[in-house]
């Protein structure tokens, strides 16, 4: 008896300790659910092989990913030592004291040399040119296009499109040309369709697709510093997107007014669509045989030019914060220390994650690894984003709200959309007191 | 009032051996439950009240600045809360229409003498069981313009049921008529086994027709049980929020209860979700307050 006793004592005295020291060498990271966080986990096994500090990739659903950040923020929770957070919520966080200065950290490390440009700007920096800045660029990431290959190369289609547009069928170089292919692919009695573009008002998918056709129209959301939007966000440039992405949505298969990245992917996978829109991020599982059985003929092009030829994509991706409830912050600056070293960043690239490393970005090496990443280092280079202020998630569903009826079931003009979301938009920022 | 409900207690129960009184025993059982509720029920109420008139957001720091009746305005001049009204009763109307003719017809139907009636009543119970999730996301598949049974079934092509904005709303009313038909069933079930056979012979010895015997004799007699049952679905239906969301995200098809979630989840406006909250939990309280006194009227004949 006193021997289990004192068995028993040892085993739980041991465990105690085991717990203990375990715990002051852990870490733990909060994203969203989805492969380059598979990715993040095997890149941080390397770091506790290297160092013995455990660091756990934990994940939630994106439909909460948002949702669940924001109500451990909100109750100072220390369950998350660091965040990989959307690209919007930098305001809302560091204006509410969630996310640690990383300034200092920035600077020490000249991180605005090491990293793409525009990665910085959207990922790291707030307010816009404030030169403060929040989060360590992590995943690289903005809107490409899929294609596939053996429609476009089919001798019989190459030359029936020839004869109806007057000039080749390749990957298009422009919105107009996109627009024309979709139109020929578009075969619903051959339950083939032209083109998969996000539609899906629920977060930020509807916004990302028509932000492509903005951008690359030259077209402004507003202006970022000023908090102008009237004149801006309803541009004619903006209309003529508008309605573009309008004319785009009657290519598309049929039920496609709720989709986003899973969708747009099988519409590549399940023979139903020419072209498809999708972040980078989702590139992988298309050239990957087991999830895409037409891998071998899926081929990426970046998002074309609008009719003044400016080209720009929206921007996807994330960058790495320090939450300020957290009891380790030492720690994850060291492991941030660690991540934005050249080594590890390209090592990052390997497994699969999209580095923000200009260095790695410009690599032969890199650009060659796979079908994509070319485009990626093109797209990498000219992207824009959404508001990042506070106040972003009204923003984004006022424009669901203006936006989803006109795309998807053709109500109103585009004009009067845009129109009434320039209205919408100034009443918020009013409210909040930012055009002052 | 409450003593006199209440039977005293048996003096030689163990609990009276151990001295405790009527009360104390009382007490002991009700207290707790009273601190519940008011500990997870009345304070958040109250508090969120409070809030209700800030502009209080969960997601900063920021001190809550008082703004008087500024949320209740700004709602109550929205012209697309108000359209989130009027899809919410469109949606609790055609809903509770429907499961009440559906589950009230299956239970006459299955008010006679047929084989393996408890089998079958077991088995229409079913849907009701199930998750309000797992429904969603079985009858999205089951919605699908590509590979959807409904569509195969019924020939009707590639129909689209959940990305046309005229259909999506009946689209989810049909689900939720589906799943909840059963529970008004149940209750009529209940209620139409109850009515007295004597009065079915006294009406057929008097010649009474089928019509003449339901609206006179089956309904009034089913009435108070069926209102409860209307009552409940329509309380339900009102705030539905899982079915709607899951299976489509069309605005016609945004609920009260949606616009809710995104306004103090995705927004983070704390105050002035509160504020729609409590305009949400009046127009409810009204409602039901209308069917309990028709309800009670009901009873009284």
């Amino acid at each position: 008896m006193r021997k289990t006793m004192t068995g028993l004592l040892a085993g739980v005295g041991l465990m105690w300790a085991c717990g203990t020291s375990a715990l002051a060498q852990e870490l733990t990271i909060f994203w969203a659910e989805w492969d380059p966080a598979n990715y993040l986990q095997e890149l941080v096994n390397e770091y506790e092989a290297q160092t013995g500090v455990k660091v756990t990739v934990e994940t939630t659903p994106w439909a909460d990913f948002q949702t669940k950040a924001f109500t451990e923020f909100n109750a100072k929770g220390s369950a998350y030592d660091m965040v990989v957070g959307d690209s919007q919520w930098i305001g809302a966080a560091s204006e509410a004291g969630h996310y640690v200065d990383l300034t200092d950290f920035f600077n020490a490390h000249k991180l605005n040399e090491i990293m793409a440009p525009a990665t910085v700007k959207y990922y790291a920096e707030y307010p816009s040119n404030s030169k403060k800045y929040w989060s360590i660029p992590a995943e690289g990431d903005a809107v490409g296009w899929s294609y596939r290959k053996d429609w476009f190369e089919d001798p019989k289609e190459m030359e029936a499109f020839k004869a109806k547009y007057g000039y080749d069928l390749a990957p298009p170089k422009t919105w107009a040309e996109m627009r024309d292919i979709a139109e020929f692919f578009h075969r619903p009695g051959e339950k083939r369709y032209g083109i998969a573009i996000y539609t899906d008002n629920s977060y930020d998918g509807l916004v990302m697709g028509v932000e492509n056709a903005i951008f690359s129209y030259g077209g402004e959301l507003g202006d970022y510093q000023s908090y102008k939007v009237d004149g801006i966000i309803n541009s004619d440039k903006n209309v003529k997107a508008l309605e573009m992405y309008r004319e785009l949505y009657g290519f598309t298969p049929p039920g496609w007014a709720k989709s986003f990245f899973v969708e747009n992917n099988q519409a590549i996978t399940e023979n139903l669509a020419a072209m498809s829109m999708n972040y980078f991020a989702f590139f992988p599982a298309l050239v990957n045989e087991a999830s895409n059985p037409n891998a071998k003929v899926t081929g990426f092009f970046a998002n074309p030019a609008g009719p003044n030829g400016e080209q720009f994509a929206a921007l996807g991706g994330q960058g790495i914060s320090v939450i300020s409830y957290s009891d380790n912050q030492e720690e994850a600056m060291k492991f941030l220390e660690w991540f934005i070293k050249d080594e590890t960043q390209k090592r990052w690239a390997e497994l699969g994650g999209y580095t923000a490393s200009a260095k790695v970005l410009e690599s032969p090496e890199f650009q060659n690894a796979t079908p994509y990443n070319k485009a990626f280092y093109e797209t990498m280079f000219k992207v824009k984003d959404f508001w990042a202020t506070p106040e972003y998630a009204e923003l984004l569903i006022q424009m669901n709200q203006r936006i989803y009826p006109f795309v998807t079931a053709g109500q109103g003009t585009a004009k009067e959309a845009l129109n009434s979301l320039a209205a919408d938009w100034k009443a918020t920022f009013d409210k909040y007191g930012r055009n002052k | 009032m409450a003593t006199a409900v209440m039977t005293s207690l048996d003096t030689k129960s163990p609990a009276a051996s151990r001295g405790m009184s009527d009360i104390r025993i009382r007490n002991l059982f009700i207290i707790p439950t009273i601190l519940f509720l008011i500990v997870f029920n009345i304070f958040p109420l109250i508090y969120s009240l409070g809030y209700s008139f800030t502009d209080f957001r969960a997601s900063s720091h920021a001190p809550a600045n008082f703004v008087g009746l500024q949320n209740y305005r700004a709602l109550l001049n929205d012209p697309f809360i108000w359209l989130n009204f009027a899809i919410t009763a469109k949606y609790v109307i055609v809903s509770v229409t429907g499961q009440v003719i559906v589950g009230f017809g299956t239970a006459m139907l299955l008010n006679r003498d047929i084989p393996l009636k408890g089998l079958l009543t077991t088995l229409l119970l079913l849907p009701m069981m199930l998750s309000m999730a797992v429904v969603g996301l079985f009858w999205k598949l089951l919605y699908d313009p590509s590979f959807g049974i409904i569509n195969y079934t019924f020939g009707l092509g590639s129909f689209e049921w959940l990305s046309n904005p005229d259909m999506a709303l009946y689209a989810v009313a049909i689900t939720d008529i589906w799943m909840w038909s059963p529970f008004v069933m149940l209750l009529s079930l209940a209620g139409l086994s109850a009515v007295p056979k004597h009065l079915y012979e006294a009406a057929a010895i008097d010649r009474a027709g089928p019509f003449y015997t339901f609206f006179r004799i089956t309904l009034p007699l089913v009435a108070p049980i069926l209102m409860i049952a209307i009552i409940f679905r329509t309380m339900e239906a009102f705030k539905t929020f899982d079915l709607a969301y899951i299976l489509t995200s069309q605005p016609t098809t945004e609920v009260i209860s949606i616009r809710l979630y995104k306004m103090a989840f995705q927004e983070w406006q704390t105050g002035r979700s509160c504020a729609l909250a409590y305009i949400v939990l009046i127009m409810v309280l009204a409602i039901t307050n209308i069917y309990v006194k028709y309800l009670n009227k009901v009873k009284e004949r």
